[in-house]
């Protein structure tokens, strides 16, 4: 069953539509993230179910319940602000402890709960200090401390990891995954960054304008993006405009400029489409089996990748190969482009609302 | 030769802090040890006669006393006031909130005098507050508030509620507001929110205020002078009557230095006490 259930949420600042008829629904222990790009509504939609802002429109349910006359204070979530928002004049312990403190649990269980908290985040050494005395990494742990130890149904977290360097932010989403799991407490987390979203949820509800686009695990929203928004917001995408020319069962031909190129069946019967290619499914090959020759413009390595701008008939073309030792082309020379057609992702053109 | 530069560049200030405050100081605590005779006038000795004098007489303590008592209660007054008020006008709306910091500071751009001049009128046995409450028939007889205590430290409050307001406004504007929120969230009513941790954040502002407030408020001078005049005496109003009535300058300059030093003791103490206090929860 649902814990969580958004219907046609709405939120208008004056002029401005910042939530746009939201609808979702979040299962029980179910990790979920909102993603969008900055501005697209995503903290509005969290504060909306925190109950720090009004609805205009629309319906949020927790567990059966309505919580449109329920005040923040008593609808019992646990939130992680983006800035921790931690009290400075309070040691952890104390920090932790006020969600406890306010729902009046006896001192010797609240010293208790506390304690497994705070293990549970790896904090137990730094229990009397001050959050001035405390690093990054660690106040972000405190935050998620205090707000899982009233055991929330409903875990909510506005981009919990953007205030941290990127190598602490990898290592804390490991951390973030393993303390939901352990805790199996249902999550709502808000982010703009695709990768962080990926690694974490077991659902992803990318936003646009206020509006769901896509809501899907994040292996599907990644392969199967149902706009060009997706695809080019959930990692990198070469996006390429193409006629639908005929459509077949075993597939679609797309006319593309002076090209043809296959693709896999598709609803569309005809008219302009968007064509969706993954850097990383484009392989480099001989002449005579490329679909697409072209010259290479920039070569960028990363390490563990190569990636490549490709001048093509097509338009600019990226090109990701995984660093395997070999030679890879430069900058300069003629390479021939192939891909498999069930690679090709053909997608409605967005039309400009 | 660089290290000459800072004192190059900050001579004139020094010069001016040390002719300005430096030698007037040292002059006042130079002549608080000259002695002085009704037909001779100031005479150029060196001894503790005037601190003995002040020390051992029971009516300097009564004004040392009143002096602290008034500017204590000026303080508590004022954080009371100032505090909530601090807080609301961090939680208006922008445009009303310029509006309001404006209506707060105003009053300091009008010249005390003038100020205390208007609670006279005010406050008077025939002054608008008794005249109007005559007139509905609440009392028969004037209720007097000129020459009182309360009636200097309710016009203190008056002057001195802004920079509390102030030192409030600036600690209150460093926290983060998200706090509240996350007071909410666990459970914390309003109220709730307000006591546990608004005030606490707000904490280093009030104690800056107050000793501001505080230091301001035992050695002002118009306003007891205008309000209280020679029946409610204050310290600097004594120091004033002891130079240009008496006319016993070391006399005056003894009790002035008394009243610079204890001041200064219950500022630095104060201090020691707040930074013991919250050392490692602020900056
Ligand atoms: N209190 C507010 N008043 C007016 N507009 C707001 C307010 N809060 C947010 N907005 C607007 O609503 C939109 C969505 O904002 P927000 O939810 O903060 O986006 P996100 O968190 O996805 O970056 C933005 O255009 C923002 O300017
Ligand atoms: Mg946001």
């Amino acid at each position: 069953m649902a814990i969580l259930e958004l219907r046609d949420l709405t939120k208008r600042f004056g002029e401005t539509v910042a939530v746009d008829r939201f609808t979702l629904s979040v299962e029980k222990g179910e990790f979920v993230s909102l993603l969008g790009p900055s501005g697209c509504g995503k903290t509005t939609t969290l504060q909306m179910i925190a109950g720090f802002e009004t609805p205009s429109g629309g319906a949020i349910h927790l567990n059966g319940r309505d919580l449109a006359k329920i005040p923040a204070r008593s609808r019992g979530l646990g939130i992680v602000f983006q800035t921790y928002a931690l009290f400075p004049h309070m040691t952890v312990e104390e920090n932790v402890g006020f969600g406890l403190e306010m729902r009046k649990v006896p001192a010797a269980e609240r010293k208790k709960r506390i304690a497994a908290t705070l293990d549970l985040v790896h904090l137990s050494h730094l229990s009397g200090r001050y959050p001035r005395q405390m690093s990054g990494g660690q106040r972000q742990r405190v935050a998620l401390a205090r707000a899982l130890v009233i055991e929330p149904e409903l875990l909510l977290l506005d981009e919990p990891l953007s205030n941290l360097d990127a190598k602490l932010r990898e290592e804390m989403q490991l951390e973030l995954r393993r303390i939901q799991q352990e805790a199996g407490v249902t999550t709502l987390l808000v982010t703009h960054d695709q990768s962080e979203a990926m690694a974490l949820s077991d659902r992803i509800a990318v936003m646009q304008g206020g509006r769901l686009v896509q809501e899907a695990t994040p292996f599907d929203a990644y392969d199967r993006p149902t706009n060009g928004f997706v695809s080019s917001f959930l990692g990198k995408s070469n996006a390429i405009d193409a006629h639908v020319e005929s459509v077949g069962a075993d597939g679609t031909v797309l006319r593309c400029g002076d090209l043809r190129l296959n693709g896999p069946a598709h609803g569309e019967a005809a008219g302009p489409v968007l064509i969706s290619l993954r850097p990383e499914r484009i392989e480099f090959c001989g002449e005579g089996d490329g679909v697409v020759a072209g010259r290479v413009t920039e070569r960028i390595f990363l390490g563990d990748q190569w990636l490549f701008k490709v001048d093509t008939s097509l338009g600019e073309i990226l090109v990701m190969r995984r660093n395997s030792g070999r030679r890879e082309p430069d900058v300069g020379e003629t390479v021939h482009l192939a891909w498999q057609a069930e690679h090709l992702r053909i997608l409605a053109v967005e039309t400009a609302a | 030769m660089t290290s000459a530069r800072p004192w190059l560049l900050s001579a004139p200030a020094l010069v001016i802090f040390a002719v300005m405050l430096l030698t007037p100081l040292v002059m006042t605590a130079v002549l608080s040890f000259n002695s002085f005779d009704f037909y001779g006038g100031i005479k150029p000795t060196f001894g503790f006669q005037n601190y003995a004098d002040v020390l051992s007489d029971s009516y300097f303590y009564e004004i040392f006393l009143r002096t602290f008592l008034i500017a204590l209660a000026t303080t508590v007054i004022a954080a009371l006031i100032g505090t909530p008020q601090a807080y609301f006008l961090l939680r208006m709306h922008p445009f009303w909130r310029s509006l309001m910091i404006l209506v707060v500071l105003g009053p300091l751009l009008i010249s005390v005098v003038v100020r205390t001049l208007g609670w006279a009128i005010l406050l008077g046995n025939n002054g608008v507050i008794n005249d109007a409450l005559r007139s509905i028939g609440l009392i028969e007889r004037p209720l007097k508030m000129m020459y009182t205590s309360g009636g200097i430290v309710l016009a203190l409050v008056h002057v001195m509620v802004p920079f509390m307001i102030l030192a409030v406004w600036a600690a209150l504007q460093r926290q983060d507001p998200a706090t509240e929120k996350a007071a909410e969230s666990l459970g914390a009513r309003p109220a709730t929110v307000f006591r546990r941790i608004v005030l606490p954040q707000a904490m280093p502002g009030i104690l800056s205020g107050s000793l501001i407030v505080f230091s301001l408020s035992a050695s002002a001078f118009a306003t007891p002078a205008i309000l209280g005049g020679r029946r409610v005496k204050v310290v600097s109003t004594t120091v004033y009557d002891e130079f240009l009535n008496t006319l016993n300058w070391p006399l005056g300059a003894a009790i002035a230095v008394i009243l610079l030093v204890s001041v200064l003791a219950i500022m630095v103490a104060w201090n020691k006490l707040v930074e013991k206090r919250f050392a490692g929860v602020f900056e």
